[in-house]
């Protein structure tokens, strides 16, 4: 009885409590709308907008291959060349880029340009970045994309434990303070186009002379300039230099680049309204994004391109027909409908629609779906005996669900029955496969460093570089003519050749091209997010 | 007192010890080669693959490699990640949001999760008591990450109440929500334990001593029952702020909070060594010093409770 008695006049008490609980919540939740008005986007008005992406690893422009840091660095740096919107090479900083020969380069440049602390841009700024680069003991991010240029191995000798024997670029030569002359080791027409590449910005003296306060404020030649220092994991705020005098005047007052750990949250807050641009809409939430974001909604055609590599090297692989037939049992639009909402491009070349040199359909029948005709080629090579191995990384989830309808269309359409998946950690993936220890076909993909055909070319099937074990002189001879040509359109003819000649043998299969999906808030406008390196054109982007 | 709490310290050490070498090990033995990992598909030639595997030691067997990185510690430096940046200051940073967001979730669990555990121990059996035990049930079984996308989408995007993510706010706007879905699991433990413990507290002969008295209920329960009952809910406390500190990894994600449980995670893929051993041997040093205190405070609970 006392039990019961004490109980209910506990109810009064703990009501009593109930209310300071309540006045807790409500206290905090005063202090948090007081605080949360102004925790959005940018502040209103001010010009600048914000633009979400993962946080970059470097700022220094050639310690880094990283998109993410490129996304910042093309705001800040004027690279010689540049690229339009349709992935044409433009001259930036750059007054001309010519050759006779296509291996000795002059360069002029633009005169007038100054760094953001008002040092003027000359060739020497040029010379001195790539020197820093390309010197093997500085480990920076983009050494191997110096390899063009003479002077390169002399500074990163083939037996890592040398001490280099230069350690400038004896091919970079400042001829006075605008002309810069560049010696190639092999000539090479698609050079311009590989001075886009973010690696290939100028340093100013003051950025090499202290690298360390460089990474977190870098003084580049670009549009924008830094606001402030780096602010690790939260933002880069960029605000319009008015000192530039290149072609990409910004339309806005600045951007800021919000750091997001997680795709979804980016996304979250893009629909919240705290975000103005989100350039990669994680692909669970496109389907949502396309609904509810209407003419916000920023679909885009991409260079990323999924290929599938057999080990040539073992000779269970050696048959062409045995790679055509495995090409010709694989649905790509069926993949693409049921892993990828639609959105991805079926292969029809190895080349992805944004680059200059596509063919449409050059693959022709072998990139068609034809089981019947598979089923024959693959009688005629005599099949294939034992377990069929299927490597890719465990990167991304829907790696392992397009594998899975792959090996079903294997064992129905060719009979191939004993089928393994071998899922690798991303991190051993491409050790593995530069130590050709893989059994079976391998997935791979290749983003254009450079809009050529050549990159996607000579990196992935060239004798010296493709990891198949495929050795073709006729393929390398064309590749080594084109890049010899001083005539463009001689040499997209015969890079299409050289393409020709590694679909006729098929080391390595096209699957699709990757489709990218981005939203914007409704404070901006004029919004374009390209294929290239450069993604966001953030000075194009208007605001208000 | 306080030379038990210095030998509790002196007990430290070799648990220190023992914990880094530990963690070093299982770091090493993740499969991967870090330096490929940082590189993706681009190529990397072999003088700045031999340049990095120099720099960071990557050559050297493991106690070498250990070896140096205590020596290095004992100097006060935390070393560097695999792209040059000084790990004391990647964690610096760091720490501050994590402890911030702890906190948060802490005085969460503590407060309310007491509340309603004494609310519930009050009434046992009755409307109240099965309205906390179903609805803590409930909290412990959802997932933490439903539990926050949930959240995020209702106080932030629906009602914007708190902003959706990240620190721009500060504190408390920005770790309000992602502390009480971070706290709710320890919310259920807290509330469940106090009203377990008082409730069999209050059938206790010191309380029908101290009813029969005539002293008020007030005093009955605030400073008789709840006082003993506090003793496994401070134990309980005492643990979970560690693991608050340490188990933030899914909250500071959603939350896209830039703390200690997200820098763990990605440095694990990466595997940066340094940063992990450096982050998890920061939180160990938290666990046991919270961990003294907790057994300190016993005795201002219990006066019985001595020191040897």
């Amino acid at each position: 009885m006392t039990g019961l008695r004490g109980s209910r006049r506990g109810v009064r008490r703990s009501a009593g409590a109930g209310r300071g609980t309540a006045g807790l919540a409500a206290l905090l939740l005063a202090a948090s709308l007081g605080a949360s008005g102004c925790g959005g986007g940018g502040e209103p008005g001010d010009g600048t907008f914000t633009a979400g992406h993962p946080e970059p690893d470097h700022l220094v422009p050639a310690n880094t291959t990283s998109s993410y840091s490129f996304d910042v660095l093309s705001g800040l740096f004027d690279n010689l060349v540049g690229l339009t919107r349709e992935g044409k090479g433009v001259n930036l900083a750059a007054a001309s880029v010519t050759s006779d020969d296509q291996k000795v380069w002059t360069i002029k440049i633009r005169p007038g340009q100054r760094f953001h602390n008002g040092e003027p841009v000359t060739a020497g700024s040029f010379a001195d970045g790539w020197n820093n680069a390309a010197y093997g003991p500085n480990a920076y991010g983009a050494n191997a994309y110096f390899s063009h240029i003479e002077g390169y191995a002399a500074m990163n000798p083939r037996d890592g434990r040398a001490k280099p024997r230069a350690d400038r670029l004896s091919g970079v030569q400042v001829v006075d303070e605008g002309t810069l002359r560049v010696t190639l080791t092999d000539p090479f027409n698609q050079f311009p186009l590989l001075l886009s590449y973010p690696a290939f910005a100028p340093m100013p003296k003051a950025g090499l002379g202290d690298l360390e306060s460089f990474e977190e404020h870098p003084i580049g030649n670009g549009p924008y300039m830094m606001s402030g220092d780096w602010e690790r994991n939260r933002q880069i705020k960029l605000v319009a230099y008015p000192g530039y005098t290149g072609p990409r005047k910004p339309k806005n007052k600045g951007v800021t680049w919000k750091s997001y750990s997680s795709a979804e949250t980016a996304y979250t807050d893009l629909r919240a309204g705290r975000l103005d641009v989100l350039q990669t809409i994680p692909s669970a939430k496109v389907p949502e994004a396309r609904r509810l974001l209407g003419d916000r909604f920023l679909p885009r055609e991409m260079g990323t391109v999924d290929y599938l590599g057999f080990p040539l090297f073992d000779r269970r692989f050696a048959s062409p027909d045995l790679r055509k037939a495995i090409s010709m049992s694989i649905d790509r639009q069926g993949i693409n409908k049921a892993v990828y909402n639609g959105d991805y491009i079926p292969a029809d070349s190895l080349l992805p629609a944004i680059i200059t040199g596509h063919r449409p359909n050059a693959c022709g029948d072998l990139c068609t779906y034809d089981p019947v005709r598979a089923k024959e080629l693959y009688a005629k090579s005599g099949g294939f005996k034992g377990t069929l191995e299927l490597y890719f990384s465990n990167a991304q989830p829907t790696y392992y669900q397009w594998m899975q309808i792959v090996a079903n269309s294997l064992r129905q359409n060719l009979g191939i029955e004993d089928i393994e998946f071998r899922q690798v950690p991303a991190s051993d993936y491409f050790a593995m496969l530069n130590k050709r220890t893989e059994k079976g076909p391998y997935r791979q993909n290749w983003e254009a460093d450079y809009p050529s055909a050549q990159n996607y070319l000579e990196n992935m099937w060239s004798s010296g570089s493709n990891r198949m074990g495929w050795k073709s002189a006729e393929f390398d001879g064309l590749i080594a003519r084109a890049n010899r040509s001083d005539d463009q359109q001689e040499a997209l003819r015969l890079y299409n050749q050289a393409e020709d000649v590694a679909l006729r043998e098929m080391p390595m299969i096209p699957l699709w091209t990757w489709a990218g999906q981005g939203g914007r808030s409704e404070r901006v406008g004029n919004v374009t997010i390209t294929a290239y390196a450069t993604g966001l054109l953030a000075n194009e982007v208007t605001v208000g | 007192m306080w030379r038990y709490a210095l030998r509790r310290l002196l007990q430290a050490v070799p648990v220190f010890a023992g914990t880094t070498l530990l963690i070093y090990a299982m770091v090493f033995a993740l499969p991967g080669d870090p330096i490929q990992a940082l590189a993706g598909d681009k190529p990397v030639p072999e003088s700045v693959l031999r340049t990095l595997r120099e720099r960071y030691n990557l050559d050297d067997p493991l106690l070498v490699q250990y070896g140096k990185y205590m020596w290095g510690l004992l100097r006060g430096d935390l070393g560097e990640n695999y792209t040059g940046q000084k790990v004391a200051e990647m964690l610096g940073g760091r720490w501050t949001v994590t402890a911030r967001l702890a906190v948060t979730a802490w005085m969460f669990e503590l407060t309310i999760g007491v509340l309603l555990g004494v609310w519930a121990g009050l009434r046992r059996g009755r409307m109240a008591d099965t309205l906390v035990l179903g609805g803590t049930t409930l909290l412990i079984a959802v997932p933490v990450f439903v539990l926050g996308y949930t959240a995020q989408i209702l106080f932030g995007l629906r009602w914007e109440v708190f902003p959706t993510a990240g620190t721009d706010g500060g504190w408390p706007a920005s770790y309000v929500l992602p502390g009480m879905v971070l706290g709710s699991l320890g919310l259920s433990y807290v509330a469940r334990l106090t009203r377990t413990s008082l409730a069999e507290n209050l059938r206790a002969d010191y309380v029908r001593t101290a009813n029969a008295k005539g002293l008020s209920r007030m005093r009955v329960v605030g400073r008789h029952a709840l006082r003993n009952s506090l003793i496994p809910v401070v134990t309980y406390l005492g643990v979970d702020f560690g693991s608050l500190m340490g188990g933030a990894i899914v909250t500071e994600g959603i939350f896209n909070l830039p703390g200690i449980g997200q820098q763990v995670f990605q440095s694990i893929q990466l595997k940066e060594g340094p940063v992990v051993v450096g982050a998890v041997t920061v939180l160990v040093l938290i666990f046991l010093l919270v961990n003294l205190l907790v057994d300190l405070l016993y005795g201002l609970l219990d006066p019985r409770i001595r020191y040897g």
